[in-house]
């Protein structure tokens, strides 16, 4: 059984490398920036992940398909350990960030260098758009309100919403329609300046418009920050992704280049989710 | 399909019967509906009514004259009507960050097997009889404030003028803070719900963003703080009113001091302790104006604090329209 498992890690180190080198010749060689090695999560009794590993390469964008319950978000939010605020969660295996054992550090250090986005848009209500972006810059103590509004800028060009509220930026943040709040939400997790961020099906409570604005945004972050993103939409992880992880009851079944997944899988499960057998 | 269905009620003679019965449940409740407020008009105007000799005594000048004497029969209700907003006023503030404090802690701190028995006996301290509280206001607690409390905020805090003067035990300060406890469960109980009902999604967003527990959980009271309003507004309102547990810690006399110190008086401890021994015709119709002004205060003060909960109060657009 384990030299089974770590022949799979090798196998999926080897094959991810490929993307990197294929995709442009200037690329610099990718360098792992996420780590999972034999990851089981648990709730209570229930085991929601099972011996997982694999490898995320900096400045990329990796998918996880897979069927409700397969264990895909939870395995994005062990990653940021969000699936610590359930009570009797237990965590077995390493997990690391440039090779540093994420749950070695402080829970509140790995949430500002690993950021997240939820599958609804969740903006406080109560903050305008200004101070929504603003947020997590104000918790991270940052004072200076030159600084904040040059970042707030930035940030919501970013998230390709400036335009949209340059005008409104007094007006509440939940006055906007739910794929601007969703973009919203984006450019205040973007505002922290985080190093990955963690996408839960970000787009599956918005419209086919705002769904394809998402995705442009996606490819856009890439160039500067890791994403790692959850979705049931398969055409959605064929058009955004360089790498694509395909979970199943709570294990990796297969881990590979997205073009390669979504044409010639080299598992049978793989294949018969894609084609919509099952799941 | 609703209509055709009530055709063919309508066609059937025993369901005309049926229908009988509807329209007359509806009109029976509708009556009880209107009850309440005629009930709230004729208190209104029989309490006008009765007070109407002091009333045209002393027009407007009842409002402003502080002075209280049955034997000259010169009335004055102001001492009553600022000693009742003071201790109000002083209650909240003290139960307010008591309150809150403790329904974060039941949200956000305390293991879950410890919330349940804890919220239990926070709202327990609801269902004690105020008499109760009176007692041990007056045998326990002010003692404890004349010898405690009042040199040692005289002693430290002695320049500010709220704090001046000799301890006398009874007074302003005994009263805010016998009424602070009684506001407590109140204010925490439903603090507790409206802190329960902040979604998930809202906390998840502030730890994602690298924020601290106690930055998370200043997320949901903001996100909440309509209905921490509306909590204090319910806990103002059984303030306003608390009769005999003030009573017998306020000291009853009708000045207006500055200093939390000195004793007071308040709109219903006046009605309690004097409308026995009213006698003449002008004091008793001065005893009901002081009830009619108590009426007005309570209705105004619930009415503003309506308005600012609604003002506060956003259509919640979390998630978007779709």
């Amino acid at each position: 059984m384990e030299d089974i498992i770590e022949k799979e890690d090798i196998e999926i180190k080897t094959s991810i490398a490929i993307p990197g080198n294929v995709s442009s010749m200037t690329a610099p060689p990718r360098t792992i920036k996420i780590k999972a090695d034999s990851l089981n999560c648990y709730f209570g009794k229930v085991h929601a992940i099972k011996n997982v590993s694999l490898t995320i390469p900096e400045n990329s964008v990796v998918a996880i398909i897979g069927p409700s319950g397969c264990g895909k978000s939870t395995f994005l939010r062990s990653i940021n350990r969000m699936h610590e605020l359930v009570p009797d969660s237990r965590i077995i295996g390493s997990l690391t960030l440039d090779g540093k054992d994420i749950y070695g550090m402080d829970a509140v250090t790995v949430r500002k260098r690993i950021g997240m986005v939820f599958q609804k848009p969740n903006p406080f209500p109560t903050m305008s758009i200004f101070d929504n972006v603003a947020a997590g810059l104000r918790m991270n103590g940052m004072g200076n309100k030159k600084e904040i509004a040059e970042i707030v800028e930035r940030s919501l060009v970013q998230a390709a919403l400036w335009n949209e509220v340059k005008d409104s930026l007094s007006k509440s943040g939940v006055s906007l329609s739910g794929g601007q709040q969703q973009r919203l939400c984006i450019a205040r997790t973007l505002a922290v300046n985080p190093e990955v961020i963690l996408m839960d099906e970000p787009a599956s409570a918005l419209d086919p418009l705002s769904t394809a604005k998402i995705e442009e945004l996606i490819h856009a972050l890439k160039h500067r920050y890791t994403v790692v993103i959850v979705t049931h939409n398969m055409q959605q992880a064929a058009r955004v992704s360089d790498a694509t992880a395909f979970f199943y009851m709570g294990e990796l079944i297969e881990y590979d280049e997205t073009k390669k997944i979504f044409t010639m899988p080299a598992k049978k499960q793989t294949e018969d989710y894609i084609t919509g057998r099952f799941g | 399909m609703v209509s055709s269905s009530r055709l063919e009620l309508t066609a059937e003679p025993k369901i005309a019967m049926q229908n009988f019965g509807d329209s007359l449940f509806k009109y029976l409740t509708t009556f009880f509906a209107a009850l309440v407020l005629l009930l709230i008009g004729v208190m209104a105007y029989e309490m006008y009514a009765t007070s109407s000799l002091s009333i045209e005594k002393f027009g407007w000048s009842f409002l402003t004259s502080s002075e209280w004497d049955p034997v000259m029969e010169q009335y004055g209700a102001l001492p009553f009507i600022y000693g009742t907003l003071v201790s109000s006023l002083l209650a909240l503030i003290l139960a307010l960050p008591v309150g809150v404090g403790i329904a974060v802690f039941l949200t956000e701190l305390a293991p879950p097997w410890l919330e349940r028995p804890f919220s239990f006996i926070v709202e327990l301290l609801a269902g004690i009889p105020s008499i109760v509280y009176g007692l041990w206001g007056f045998f326990v607690m002010v003692p404890w404030i004349r010898s405690s409390v009042e040199p040692f905020l005289s002693e430290n805090f002695g320049f500010i003028p709220l704090f001046e003067g000799a301890p006398y035990g009874v007074g302003m300060l005994a009263a805010g803070v016998i009424l602070s406890i009684m506001v407590l469960p109140i204010i925490a109980s439903i603090s507790r719900d409206v802190l329960n009902a902040v979604p998930v999604s809202q906390k998840e967003a502030a730890l994602a963003l690298g924020s601290t527990r106690w930055e998370a959980t200043r997320i949901a009271i903001s996100y909440s703080r309509s209905g921490i309003l509306g909590a204090t507004i319910l806990g103002l309102g059984r303030a306003l009113g608390e009769t005999m547990a003030v009573t017998m810690v306020i000291g009853n006399r009708p000045e207006i001091k500055l200093s939390l110190f000195e004793p007071g008086y308040t709109m219903a401890s006046v009605l309690a302790n004097e409308f026995t021994e009213a006698t003449s015709e002008m004091y008793i119709s001065a005893l009901i104006e002081i009830a009619l002004v108590l009426f007005i205060v309570a209705i105004l003060v619930n009415a503003i604090a309506r308005l600012l909960v609604w003002s506060f109060t956003r259509t919640s657009n979390v998630g978007g329209r779709l």
